[in-house]
């Protein structure tokens, strides 16, 4: 077992992977100095991993059951006491049974919780569709005052709960179940709420995307560029709310189509976001929205779910040359718009 | 209790029924019934236990209290402006463009209010969670928390009570104002809730049962909450309407607004059961 003090947001089962190492270090560290930090979950202290936080900082932990509700709001309680509470549990829960709460007690106050989600998507498949959860993001982004991220990997949760601490209001961080590949191999890059990273360039169409299809996304344009020459930008908007208009406006105007990768609805999440700012623009633009096209999810383990529902590198790969095949109005003059 | 403290107290308790009628005239409307109930509630929370300073609202150290009620903020309100939070004056904007006073408080727009509320079944948990809090942090503060009885339909609020009960905390005082009557009518003919105390009971609380609109006895078991050594809670029986004869136990007054003559009405009554509470003091 890793012997790192602190708290960790997946729920890998293994100690020989390295992302919960690092979301232990991370966390650790900010509570060993910070003790203005306190954690809460709902009977999923294993499962969310909160337990090594538990263990390092009993005094500090809380866990009030199987009570979502009473959690969010207990929450809101021990931040008008001046602390920072982290309140973790599946993403479910956390954005549906206790949404008023989330709304009510903590967004309507504007208190600094920190919701850190877990089992978003349909990362835990197998579990099921009242385990699976692709509304959280439009639930979220719909609370005025509240930030909402869904980091593309361990490390990128790791900065993301680091960074969340800046903000003086609610954020909520989205995660899938723990077991995806990671993205980037170490922390040395920088990450800013709100300031989407270019991880690709590219000048034909420009991906944009957030969780787990950020490394599918790369594989993909990787695949594009060798098997047809294609030069596709990957941009990981990991932050949902605010969004990175400037990034979004660049895209159209430099590569005039568009797609956006969610596991979540198409409805109301991040290609709702993104579809939002090219509207309002004015341009021209092709543009797709790939996610859950308004359905509940198969059952299956992940990883043949993402298969399934195309958001592997194969599923992308198809996807950007339907997109390909399709016509921009032809209007090189962006004065007039 | 003395009877110059009660005297004070019973003047309290008819000014702030008179600032209720004033505030469900100048608002348009107002959840008359249930403020009135908690009048001998809020008077004695706000002027003997509550260690709160109205010079510093903020203040860490102050006690908390919730109105997890909180479309009793009729009642509520003006019980702040009487505890000096702001002017008196400033009420007639009640419900109006851009106050601050609605039918359900606001923490970020009304100075002295701890807590946002209006939904109920929100108040206990964060409660839960100021008392944690202040156990984390060693603050002796407490925390109030009022409820309403039909409130209690509310499953958050025996998901509150139950982790109070658990985390074994002194320091949160959940008091329920038994009024008796829920928007559609009296509780046990629309949702039982009796055996009332033997459910709080049940969740591992003390229970203080109490007449709610009978200053002494609020008195007497707030001085027992404050000094609790286990959870305990407070039931208050009190009159939805109190204080106005015909709205007294009639759920038609849970909500409505007064015009002028319907004010004087109203006022009348209050001012003629202050002075016959008066008279029995001599």
């Amino acid at each position: 077992m890793s012997t790192v003090t602190g708290t960790t947001w997946n729920c890998y089962d293994s100690a020989t992977m390295t992302p919960r190492e690092i979301y232990g270090r991370t966390l650790a560290e900010m509570a060993k100095t910070n003790d203005k930090i306190v954690g809460l979950t709902a009977d999923l202290e294993k499962t969310t991993a909160m337990i090594y936080f538990a263990q390092a900082f009993p005094e500090r932990f809380f866990n009030v059951g199987i009570a979502e509700q009473d959690m969010m709001g207990a929450a809101a309680g021990l931040a008008k006491c001046g602390l920072i509470p982290f309140a973790s549990t599946m993403a479910a829960f956390a954005s549906m049974r206790a949404a008023e709460q989330v709304r009510t007690d903590i967004c309507y106050q504007n208190l600094p919780v920190k919701i850190i989600a877990t089992h978003s998507g349909i990362s835990f498949g197998h579990a099921g569709t009242t385990h699976h959860c692709t509304e959280d993001l439009a639930i979220m982004r719909s609370f005025a005052n509240m930030t909402v991220i869904a980091p593309a990997d361990g490390i990128e949760t790791s900065l993301a709960v680091r960074a969340c601490m800046d903000i003086p209001g609610p954020v909520y961080i989205r995660i899938g179940r723990g077991f995806e590949p990671p993205v980037f191999q170490d922390e040395n890059h920088e990450f800013k709420i709100g300031k989407a990273i270019e991880m690709n360039p590219g000048k034909d169409l420009t991906i944009i995307c957030c969780g787990i299809a950020v490394l599918q996304s790369v594989l993909a344009a990787k695949q594009l560029a060798e098997q047809d020459g294609l030069s596709v930008r990957v941009i990981n908007m990991h932050t949902i709310k605010p969004i990175d208009r400037e990034a979004i406006m660049k895209a159209v105007t430099e590569t005039r189509r568009i797609l956006t990768i969610e596991e979540h609805n198409t409805i109301g999440g991040l290609g709702d976001a993104v579809g939002s700012v090219i509207a309002e623009s004015g341009k021209g633009c092709v543009f797709r929205k790939h996610g859950m096209q308004d359905c509940f999810s198969e059952i299956g383990y992940a990883e043949d779910l993402y298969s399934y529902y195309g958001f592997d590198a194969d599923g992308i790969v198809a996807k950007v040359r339907e997109m390909m095949g399709l016509e921009f109005e032809a209007d090189e003059n962006w004065e007039d718009e | 209790m003395e009877k110059k403290e009660l005297a004070r107290y019973l003047e309290l308790c008819k000014e702030l029924r008179l600032k209720i009628v004033d505030v469900m005239t100048w608002s348009g409307g107002a959840h008359v019934g249930g403020s009135l109930s908690i009048v001998e509630l809020l008077v004695m929370l706000y002027f003997k236990y509550l260690n709160v300073n109205p010079k510093r609202p903020k203040w860490d150290d102050r006690d908390r209290f919730i109105l997890s009620k909180g479309h009793a903020a009729a009642g509520y309100i003006p019980a702040l402006a009487m505890k000096g939070y702001f002017p008196e004056e400033e009420l007639k904007s009640f419900n109006h463009f851009k106050s601050p006073f609605a039918m359900h408080p606001d923490c970020n727009k009304v100075i002295g209010c701890d807590a946002s509320a209006g939904s109920l079944g929100h108040g206990l948990p964060m409660a839960l969670g100021l008392g944690l809090g202040a156990r984390y942090l060693k603050k002796g503060f407490k925390t109030v928390c009022l409820l309403g009885d039909g409130e209690c339909c509310e499953g958050s609020v025996w998901e509150a009570a139950m982790a109070i009960s658990n985390f074994k905390l002194t320091n949160v005082i959940p008091i329920v104002d038994r009024n008796h009557f829920m928007i559609d009518g009296n509780t046990e003919d629309e949702m039982a809730l009796e055996p009332f105390a033997d459910k709080w009971k049940a969740f591992g609380f003390d229970v203080l049962q109490i007449n709610g609109n009978n200053i002494e006895e609020v008195d007497d078991a707030l001085s027992k909450a404050w000094r609790m050594t286990v959870p305990t809670m407070i039931i208050a029986d009190t009159v939805k309407g109190k204080g106005v004869d015909f709205m007294e136990g009639n759920v038609k007054w849970h909500y409505a607004s007064a015009d002028s003559a319907l004010a004087e009405k109203s006022k009348e009554s209050i001012l003629k059961e202050y002075e016959e509470a008066s008279r029995c003091l001599q």
